[in-house]
Order: structure tokens, then sequence, then C-alpha cells
């Protein structure tokens, strides 16, 4: 695998840490980390501060009967707790939890280009994208932040070449036209907290039905 | 009343902390698992109400918490995080779980099992411990301004866009020695799997 280049911004692993962050942006970092050392270290780092803020703050009187609830759940099997599943090929295991244990059900967009819808809720929306080698994805402008994973393949934009585990972080200020690389198809984990504005290639109009 | 500790009392408790879970995941020690109940339970409970909770919710949660501790000791590596950074992390995942009733998206695991891990070097238990007395000592220092905003991030007070625009605190050196431990067992792990 080559080498990471494009990293998660520190306020992005913090917001991840610390809860606040939305469930779609969630799975990007999710699927980031999962993949690479440098933030997985960024993230723990986080962590050891959440630690020390835990341990520094006011105790609230817990009940007695918290206490036995627990004591009493020592002795019997674990409940059946929710167990994030394996990696299953180029997919980290949040983002196969996302797709239902299942393969991507894949829609076509035209010109090739494939979405598959993972989430949506008033925060964002995530989805996986499949673009063939060479092809550009149109030149959009966004509402909000969008980030984007390469999952397989690489793609290239006015700000650089993103390879596997390569995450673009893109605000609104930032127009692009990703294009594919020839080595293999891309495949990608899109997430936006806005609808995309496409310039071309869909009519405006269409967009509610594509959910793009 | 300040009841804020010095920085060397206050390694040396987390030391402790860390001895507790680790008793609790080698020997399933329940005097060393109620001393981490009786130290992190009320806490735990504080930082949920604070970031939104109600008391019996923000119990529900704690209750999951500390069996999740209690479960899945086995999972735990001194050498990659003390007691209270893997309490934290357990906390906020099963926080959102609740609330948005889905499973949190969480990293892959680099497991390695207790039984094939090697005994972590001293060296890395004394980093991270030294790593977060400076830490403490870093916040202790910061304008009352600022340290409150920190720790309104970390107890989940703050939005996304509110971190985004307010908090500066960088964590490089204690992310480098925690690259290291990752490394070592990224290693061990490759040993493993050629074995």
């Amino acid at each position: 695998m080559t080498e990471i280049t494009h990293h998660l911004p520190d306020w992005l692993i913090r917001s991840y840490a610390t809860g606040s962050l939305g469930h779609a942006f969630s799975l990007v970092v999710a699927a980031h980390v999962s993949q690479c050392d440098d933030c997985r270290a960024r993230l723990e780092a986080e962590e050891l501060a959440g630690g020390v803020v835990l341990e520094s703050l006011d105790a609230v009187s817990a009940s007695d009967d918290l206490r036995k609830r627990v004591f009493d759940g020592l002795d019997s099997d674990p409940p059946a707790a929710f167990t994030a599943p394996a990696r299953s090929g180029i997919y980290p295991g949040a983002v196969v939890e996302a797709m239902g244990g299942a393969e991507p059900r894949w829609r076509a967009l035209g010109g090739g280009i494939r979405q598959a819808i993972l989430s949506e809720d008033r925060e964002g929306s995530a989805r996986l994208l499949y673009i063939p080698p060479g092809m550009a994805v149109p030149d959009h402008g966004h509402n909000g932040l969008e980030l984007t994973l390469v999952l397989q393949g690489s793609f290239s934009d006015e700000t650089g070449r993103f390879g596997v585990g390569d995450v673009e972080v893109a605000s609104d200020d930032l127009d692009h036209t990703p294009v594919a690389g020839m080595e293999d198809v891309c495949i990608c984990l899109a997430a936006t907290d806005a609808p995309l504005k496409f310039k071309s290639f869909l009519p405006r109009l269409l967009q509610p039905i594509f959910r793009i | 009343m300040d009841n804020r500790k010095t920085s060397a009392n206050a390694s040396d408790e987390a030391c402790e902390q860390t001895e507790w879970l680790v008793a609790v995941r080698d020997r399933r020690d329940k005097a060393a698992f109620a001393r981490l109940y009786d130290h992190f339970v009320p806490r735990l409970k504080g930082m949920l109400m604070r970031s939104g909770m109600s008391g019996a919710a923000a119990e529900d949660v704690v209750q999951d918490v500390m069996l999740t501790i209690w479960h899945k000791a086995h999972l735990y590596d001194e050498s990659r995080a003390r007691a209270s950074a893997w309490i934290y992390r357990i906390a906020r995942n099963r926080q959102i779980d609740v609330i948005r009733r889905r499973p949190r998206p969480v990293p892959d695991e680099m497991i390695a099992e207790a039984e094939t891990r090697e005994s972590p070097e001293a060296d890395a238990l004394v980093g991270l411990e030294q790593e977060a007395a400076q830490l403490r000592q870093a916040l202790e220092t910061l304008p009352e301004a600022q340290r409150e905003i920190i720790e309104r991030a970390y107890v989940g007070e703050l939005t996304q866009a509110e971190i985004r625009e307010a908090t500066g605190l960088a964590l490089g050196t204690i992310k480098s020695r925690i690259r290291l431990a990752l490394e070592k067992l990224r290693h061990e792990l490759k040993d493993l799997r050629e074995e």
C-alpha cells in the first residue's frame, strides 16, 4: 500500500473523540483511522486527553440500584452486545456495518459512475462512489463540508492526488473536478453535511431524486 | 476549596487505576473492579449528564459501560491507553449508540490477544503517565476561559463547529509516543501471522 499523505484535520479527530461528530463524518473518520496509524495515534492522544478531563470532573452520586445492577451483572453472561463487523476486502468494518453486511447496492448515475447511499440524516449523508478509470466526477462546489476517502484506485483534482487511505477535506470555497486514476476503478467513501451543487452533468432539478 | 491535586500525586493515582484495570483483565479481580467503580462511576455519570442526558439515562449508559469494562477487559492494552482513556472511549461509544439508536462507526481494532501479547515495556507505561501529567499541567496553566472551553469540548458540551473554531490544544508528543506503541504492536502481529 502506498503511503497515506492526506490526513484528517485535528478538529475532526477531536470532534469524533468527544462524540460531537454526526454519523456520516464519523463513518469517514472511523474508516480512515482503520488504515492510518498516524491518525489512530492522534485519536488515542485525544482519548488520553478525554480521560484526563474525565478524572478531573466533580463526582455526581449514583444510585445504590445502579451498583446492584452492575455487580449482579458480573457473573451473568455478557449481554448480546453489538460487535463491529470485520473488514471485508477494501471496506473497513464500519463501512461493512453501514452497508448492512452486504455488497454495495450500486445505482447508475450516468457516464459509468455509480453510487450507493449508506446513510442520511439531518446532519448529512454518506455514500460510496464508483468512478471508472479516467472518468471525471463533474465539477462541483459544496454548500458545506465534503470528506472523500479513497478505498480503491485513486483520483486527482486541482489540489493533488489521492490514493488508497487518503482523505480529501473540501469546504465551500473549493470548486473541484476529481478525475479517477487510470490504474483501477476508483471507489470512494464520501460524506457531506449538505447537498452537493453539481454545475453540469445532472440538472439541479434532478438532484433530490438522485440524492446527490 | 481547591481540591486539585499536584501533578505528581495525580500521576501516581492514575497509575493505580491502570493497575486496577490490569488486575480485572488478568485475574478477574472483583475488588479491583469495585475500586474502578467507585472512582469512575460518579465522574462518568457527571460527564454524561453534562453532555445532555437525564440522570436515569446516564445511569443506564454507565451500567453498560461498567459491564463492558468487565466483559471486554481482555481487549485492554495498557501500553497504548491509560485506564481513563479506554473508559472514556467506551463511554462515548455507548452514549452515541444510545442517542442515535444505531452503532457508532468505530475504527477496526488492532487486536493482540492477552495470551499472545508480550508484556508491555515499562517505559511505554511510564511514558503515557508522563504525557498525562504534562497534559494536566498544561491544562492547569491555561487561562481560565481557555481551560474551560477545552474541558467543555472533552466533556461533550461543544458542537463540531465550536470545536473547529475554538480548541487549539496540540497533542503532538503524545501522538508520537502512542505511534511508537502502535508500530510495536503492528510488528508483533506480523510476527504472529508469520509463525
